[in-house]
């Protein structure tokens, strides 16, 4: 289920073909309906506080904005991209198409930005690459899934793995402690705004968001105490929110109690779904748990198995009733 | 009546005379009209039917500078209110406060400054307006510390059909709006909203847009041109007499994907030209509104200007023209975006 996941086009604001995927595989296990954002939001009834659980189902990738004479598209970026991580990959259109971004050469590589970059999707003139994209068309990276042992490297693993473990859980739970709502958010990369509405329509009691997080494991990274492979993350603070304490104390002594693996995780920048699910209305307690991953937003995004299914089990043992 | 939108001044925080311009036009043509907490003004036209609810969007506001401190010497220190380029402002007319007082904002002369001062440019910190007085109880009988300040810069038709003014940020969004509620029969119960404070933060729109819920809605503004000599094809972002924009990805939305291939369907069928923004940067009330309340599906629509954010702002009113025509469309004709997709 992860490799077809992560083989799903899903750029911000194109995230339907995910969403489809995500709706028929809950549907045995949940009531599904879509908000007008395109939010999957599943429902599984329970006694108990309102729990809502949010993982977001889109991508970092690219819009094409100009299309040369020659045929090479231009392109700005869907969510986070650095110049370095993009250069000589590829993305795959809607439509299947693949292209390979390349440079200006005249520009030396330290210089690089994504204005001077270029799509070749191996058109020969405008109208042969108007046959096959169109400016304002999306695209993701392409990536290739690859699995060592328990360690997994891949491109979208942010946050496709947050849908995964939503998605495997949905398959575990019974007789939950808690009103539970597992919500699949769109737009979380260019700026968390599917979680925004769906939180406001959910109106949990309490939250917890699913996603990636940095690691500081390798060499020369900044220091940062989380490591691959070292147990899911559970979130204190991040570039935007201090995860509520009540939230921590919840994933915490689950863990412990059930000797699952975890760490606590302090990101300077960044952050998730979690920190506007957290000021939603009233307010929500909120916490996050994270799978440490390494390379974050390139298409080799690299994480240990043992992590995520450490995360499953301690969601499945703070829902199911003992 | 775009002349006597744009001449108001109008800084983000001082939206009333452009209100008051708008009250005037717009009383005869709808059923309720109200003014919110804020300062927005929401006009609302019902609709054939009540099913739905369809608002358009455009901002009252325009970027400006407002009083910081007097000096002894009777010259206003200033800020700015929204992006402005401070590159632009030193040799610019301005007007003051209510009373709208003239002044100049000055800038050492040219002869007494040094080849590395000449290379950088002037802060807005080291510039000034003077209004022609010598001391600051002179000054304080004209102005006060908080007065806002806007360009001075007369509306002016020229060239083949392009219009310049000051302030076309959002007017020409504003003037599209009046003309909807004029005009258009719209589909759904319709809530026009002049909205204030969209330069510093996309104020007005966190506010209405809770207020109002909508189903759909529509953002009208300007944005950025950048067809001069010296951009290279692939970056300008649109071209000025080509035709209103959509945006697909702008910093603060991304277009509902169902509402960008309505309004394409719909403009190809009534012939209106288009063009789509080529750029992910700018940002519009969109960004508030998608996002209020259980969500709202959005799309922007803008007129290109030229020299967006300056005392010229410049549009072609072919451009203006079609994106009216465009806007009353999609409002007479929002009902059949389930039909359309």
């Amino acid at each position: 289920m992860l490799r077809e996941l992560v083989s799903l086009y899903g750029p911000s604001g194109r995230e339907g073909a995910v969403a489809d995927y995500i709706e028929n595989k809950l549907k045995p296990y949940a009531d599904v309906s879509r908000d007008s954002m395109g939010n999957v939001i599943a429902h599984i009834k329970g006694e108990g506080k309102k729990l809502m659980l949010a993982a977001h189902m889109d991508e970092i990738g690219i819009m094409v904005t100009y299309i040369e004479d020659k045929g090479f598209l231009r392109f700005v970026p869907v969510g986070g991209l650095s110049p370095m991580a993009v250069l000589y990959q590829k993305v795959k259109f809607k439509n299947g198409v693949i292209g390979v971004i390349a440079c200006s050469e005249d520009i030396e590589p330290k210089d690089m930005k994504i204005k001077d970059m270029y799509i070749d999707i191996g058109a020969d003139s405008k109208a042969s690459a108007q046959k096959k994209v169109q400016i304002g068309d999306m695209a993701g990276f392409y990536s290739e899934f690859i699995c060592q042992g328990d360690i997994v490297t891949t491109g979208k693993a942010d946050d496709r793995i947050g849908c995964f473990m939503l998605l495997s859980l949905a398959e575990k739970i019974k007789n939950p402690s808690y009103d539970l709502y597992l919500v699949f958010t769109v737009q979380e990369e260019v700026g968390l705004r599917g979680a925004t509405p769906s939180a406001f329509s959910v109106n949990p009691d309490i939250a917890i968001a699913v996603d990636v997080t940095d690691t500081g494991d390798t060499p020369s990274a900044p220091a940062m105490a989380v490591e691959m492979g070292k147990g899911i993350a559970i979130k204190i603070k991040d570039g935007r929110m201090v995860t509520s304490e009540e939230i921590v104390a919840l994933l915490e002594n689950t863990a412990k109690k059930e000797n699952i693996p975890y760490q606590f995780e302090v990101m300077t920048a960044g952050t998730t779904d979690g920190s506007v699910i957290q000021t939603s209305r009233e307010g929500v307690p909120t916490g996050v748990i994270s799978v440490p991953c390494r390379y974050i937003h390139t298409p080799c995004e690299t994480f240990s198995l043992k992590d995520v299914e450490g995360g499953i089990s301690l969601l499945e043992k703070i829902i199911n009733k003992g | 009546m775009l002349k006597k939108l744009c001449n108001a001044l109008s800084p983000s925080g001082m939206e009333e005379n452009v209100r008051k311009i708008i009250m005037e036009e717009i009383k005869p043509y709808c059923d309720n009209i109200k003014i919110d907490k804020m300062g927005n003004l929401i006009a609302f036209k019902r609709g054939k039917s009540s099913d739905k609810k369809f608002m358009a969007d455009a901002h009252m506001d325009e970027v400006g500078l407002i009083v910081k401190n007097i000096t002894e010497k009777g010259y206003i220190k200033f800020d700015e209110i929204g992006g402005l380029d401070n590159r632009l402002l030193p040799g610019k007319r301005v007007l003051v406060g209510e009373k709208a007082i003239p002044g100049v904002i000055g800038v050492k002369a040219i002869h007494l400054t040094t080849s590395e001062e000449r290379e950088k440019a002037v802060k807005t910190k080291d510039m000034y307006i003077d209004i022609g007085v010598q001391t600051r109880e002179e000054a304080l009988e004209l102005v006060a510390k908080g007065d806002y300040i806007s360009f001075d810069s007369d509306y002016v038709s020229f060239g083949e059909g392009l219009i310049k003014a000051k302030a076309l940020d959002d007017r020409a969004g504003v003037y599209i709006l009046i003309n909807m509620l004029k005009k258009a029969k719209p589909a759904y119960d319709f809530y026009a909203v002049f909205s204030v404070g969209e330069e510093i933060g996309l104020r007005g729109a966190m506010v209405s847009a809770k207020e109002i819920m909508a189903d759909y809605a529509v953002i009208l503004e300007s944005t950025i041109c950048a067809d001069s000599p010296t951009t290279p094809k692939h970056l300008q972002v649109t071209r000025l007499g080509e035709g209103p924009v959509f945006s697909v990805m702008e910093r603060s939305s991304l277009a509902d994907i169902d509402m960008l291939s309505f309004a394409k369907k719909i403009a190809h069928k009534a012939g209106i030209c288009y063009q789509l923004k080529r750029t992910g940067n700018g940002g519009n009330n969109a960004g508030k509104i998608q996002v209020a309340g259980r969500g709202t599906k959005t799309l922007a629509m803008a007129i290109p200007c030229r020299y967006l954010h300056s005392p010229v702002c410049v549009i072609s009113e072919k451009d203006l023209q079609l994106g009216e025509k465009l806007a009353i469309e999609i409002c007479e004709r929002m009902d059949e975006i389930c039909l359309e997709n």
